[in-house]
């Protein structure tokens, strides 16, 4: 599986957050979103089959989180630290590549 | 050279908003500040001030307006009055919480109802718990000082506080009085460049500038906020030394007048207090013991200096022109709390007067010494008293 | 986020992501999609204003950020007044503000901020003439307070306020034609878009980006939890919207319309089939699907009317 490309993003943030409270409560660090693993919410998750993808890249482009991205070979990577399962990209598969199955864990 | 000359204290806020050299003006017209804004639009017009001039929609727009463009990292200012003022109100809160130095000059109005477009402070009193600093002008001069005081104290770094000036409706905005406008470079020296490290948009440094805090935050946030009020009491004093060897003319958060050896001491704001010295002269001169003291800075609320005057006198007597219903005056509220700790404290006689612009006259003034005196005997006395007030229509 | 080079090439997206995962919208949610959609096409040099509304949750709680740019969040009745005030503030400090290498401000306000509370600094922003983008994300109802309608909740749906009853106490109003007002404006560049039809969309993010003056974009963004739809159904129902005519895309340029559907000789299909995916429709009568049929036509006509005469 290639790298979450939040990888890098997730370093820094872990290395700047600070709770300490700024003068008019700005932000500094953008992305610190990345840290909050929203996977944790997912009930069903998408079972992906290389062998039916086109690579039309539909689901990275209707990801909502966005918690798809592609791989050096051009399929789609599912990034489960993120995906919540809404199951947008297995309905708007045209070839039924992704399908939603419940989560075992 | 700084030019004498007269003017209203509309044109002289408008003067010192010329000479701070804002970047965004969001204006929108009321009375009795219109003329605030429409001399601005004159400079801008002409030339003489280099300025973004936003003609918005409605004061809630106007300090949207002004709070949009000080976090984009410039300075700001505007004017309103009384029901501009309180549409105002949500954002004055979100303009504190943001640490964004904006100033407004307030021609201090009554509010509705009924619909009054005449002098009284119940515009901005009613917005001291935003946390706003405030400062009040007893004369023309004084408007166009205090809103250059004001830049200067709430861009301190230590501060970081919106800041009111208010000035009374037409017994200032409206009526001329001779003006020293200082010079340009004297003012330029004084506030300098508006350069925030922590407000300013910038494409390369991505922030976000009013999130959302949750109950492990918020709190915390609203800290810095007291904090930031707190710091201002000696960033005022600071910057009014810093005035005073600039420009000589000397400011104190409390000021006071004839108050050696007097035991009434009057307390009042704004351009009431002038009214009140003069009567404080045509008492001392039957030999009666009185003085007065006029707050120039009412937030952050001068406390040490409050519990200095109270040492002077045995009864301060309150003159506001705002009421806090079921309580009495706001000034009455806060001095209580300003004293009630002190093993001794002189009595507080609160008189609520001049409300909508109803005139303040010495025949007003004789009804709350008569008061204050009762207090003074140890007779009984009411602690909250309208004065002037025509019980014939009642 | 990294794309390999050949498959940009073949995207139909910019590969840019500067909408970083990790943030808080429901399942499905179109808002965040749109977000999404905004960065990939203005990158970092954007400034966003949001108001108080579900977006504020989205792009971050303190200390959390989820936009990789600059973002000003702001009172729920204010996103045109403070765009205003940071457009003034930038062109006063010397900043470039809108075209290929200048700043975009991006207002980005819900229905209920836009159409209701927002509506007189809409009208104020749009009228002075800011160099600013102001997007309305349509979810027809008051979300983040819970499923309220709003005067952009269609005619027959169900929200926590106009919730069905004995008395069939259905949202009995049809949706307000904010575009209209807008256009009513005469501003450069107002268009309809939908997060079902990103490329559209982002080519109409760019044409604001090149046209000065004030531009609006209402981007259909559906809402699972308030339109008790399927999460997964959001594009779907999205490309129903359209396909029905019920969310026609458009644009107005200079004061020529031009109607952008995918299948422009295509005739609408029967609303229905955009109502069935939504619980918030279900206690519809067959007269309400009528009604709601007959105003969608009418508008549609108005529309290729106005398309035809000013286009």
């Amino acid at each position: 599986m290639a790298e979450s490309p939040f990888k890098a993003d997730i370093e820094r943030v872990q290395k700047e957050y600070s709770e300490k409270m700024t003068p008019g409560a700005i932000v500094y660090i953008p992305g610190s979103s990345v840290i909050n693993k929203t996977g944790s919410w997912r009930v069903f998750m998408p079972e992906f089959n290389r062998e039916k993808c086109t690579r039309c890249y539909l689901c990275y482009i209707y990801c909502p989180e966005p918690s798809i991205y592609i791989d050096e070979e051009g399929y789609p990577v599912f990034d489960y630290d993120y995906c919540k399962g809404c199951g947008i990209c297995a309905n708007e598969c045209p070839v039924d590549a992704i399908v939603m199955v419940r989560e075992t864990k | 050279m700084p030019i004498r000359t007269v003017m209203k204290a509309n044109e002289a806020a408008a003067w010192a908003a010329k000479l701070a050299k804002p970047k965004v003006i969001a204006a929108f017209p009321i009375t009795p500040s219109t003329l605030v804004p429409e001399k601005i639009s004159e400079f801008v017009a002409d030339g003489e001030l280099d300025a973004e001039f936003i003609k918005v929609e409605s004061e809630h727009s106007a300090i949207s307006a002004c709070v949009g463009a000080s976090a984009a990292g410039v300075r700001t200012f505007t004017a309103t009055a009384s029901q501009g003022l309180a549409l105002m109100h949500e954002i004055l809160f979100i303009a504190a919480g943001m640490r964004l130095p904006i100033v407004i000059a307030v021609g201090n109005r009554a509010l509705s109802a009924p619909i009054n477009i005449w002098n009284d402070w119940q515009d901005t009193i009613s917005e001291r718990d935003t946390g706003w600093l405030q400062f009040y002008a007893e004369n023309n001069q004084e408007a166009l000082d205090l809103i250059l005081i004001a830049f200067k104290v709430a861009e301190d770094e230590r501060v970081l506080l919106p800041a009111m000036v208010g000035f009374d409706a037409f017994i200032l905005t409206h009526t001329v009085e001779p003006v020293e406008i200082p010079d340009q470079e004297v003012v330029d020296e004084f506030l300098g460049e508006y350069e925030p490290k922590h407000a300013y948009l910038d494409p390369a440094r991505p922030i976000t500038q009013g999130a959302l805090g949750f109950p492990a935050h918020y709190m915390e946030a609203r800290y810095t906020v007291w904090e930031a009020n707190e710091n201002a009491k000696k960033v005022i004093d600071e910057v009014f030394a810093e005035f005073e060897k600039k420009f000589g003319r000397k400011y104190q958060k409390v000021e006071e007048y004839r108050t050696e050896d007097a035991e009434v001491i009057f307390v009042t704001m704004g351009s009431l207090a002038g009214t009140v010295k003069e009567y404080v002269d045509h008492l001392r001169e039957q030999g009666l013991k009185v003085g007065v003291a006029k707050l120039t800075v009412y937030r952050p609320f001068p406390t040490e200096e409050v519990r200095e005057l109270a040492k002077k006198a045995k009864v301060l007597a309150l003159l506001e022109k705002n009421v806090t219903f079921s309580v009495g005056g706001a000034l009455f509220q806060d001095f209580s709390r300003a004293l009630v700790n002190l093993d001794e404290r002189p009595k507080i006689v609160d008189f609520i007067l001049g409300l909508g612009g109803r005139d303040v006259t010495f025949k007003d003034l004789d009804e709350a010494l008569a008061i204050a005196q009762r207090a003074l005997n140890g007779e009984e006395f009411d602690e909250v008293n309208w004065i002037g007030l025509r019980k014939e229509i009642l | 986020m990294e794309i390999p080079e050949q498959v940009k090439k073949k995207l139909t997206l910019p590969a840019e992501e500067y909408f970083y995962a990790g943030h808080t919208a429901c399942q499905g949610c179109g808002a965040a999609l749109g977000l999404r959609y905004v960065l990939k096409a203005y990158g970092r040099k954007t400034i966003f204003a949001i108001p108080a509304c579900c977006s504020t949750i989205i792009a971050g709680a303190w200390p959390y950020n989820t936009l990789g740019a600059n973002l000003f969040q702001t009172a729920f009745e204010t996103t045109g007044a403070v765009l205003g005030g940071i457009e003034a503030a930038l062109k006063a400090r010397g900043i470039k503000v809108k075209g290929e290498d200048g700043v975009m401000i991006v207002g980005w306000a819900g229905d209920g901020g836009t159409a209701d509370i927002g509506l007189q600094a809409l009208s104020g922003f749009l009228e002075r003439g800011h160099d600013a983008l102001y997007i309305m994300y349509d979810n027809e109802a008051y979300m983040n307070t819970g499923i309220q309608r709003s005067s952009s909740t269609p005619y027959g749906a169900w929200t926590t306020n106009t919730p069905g009853g004995k008395r069939h106490f259905l949202e009995k109003r049809h949706k307000k034609k904010v575009i209209d007002i807008v256009i009513a404006h005469d501003i450069p560049y107002a268009a309809t878009a939908s997060v079902a039809y990103p490329e559209d969309f982002i080519r109409k993010l760019k044409t604001a980006q090149k046209t000065p003056g004030p531009s609006f974009i209402q981007l259909f963004a559906p809402c699972p939890t308030g339109w008790r739809s399927p999460t997964d159904k959001s594009i779907e129902i999205a490309r129903l919207a359209v396909q029905t005519a019920y969310f026609p895309l458009f644009e107005y340029k200079e004061g020529k319309y031009r109607i952008n559907m995918p299948n422009p000789k295509k005739e609408p299909k029967p609303i229905e089939e955009f109502l069935k995916l939504q619980g918030r429709f279900k206690y519809m009568t067959k007269e309400d699907i009528e009604t709601l049929q007959g105003w969608v036509l009418r508008e549609w006509e108005k529309l290729k009317k106005l398309a035809e005469v000013f286009g």
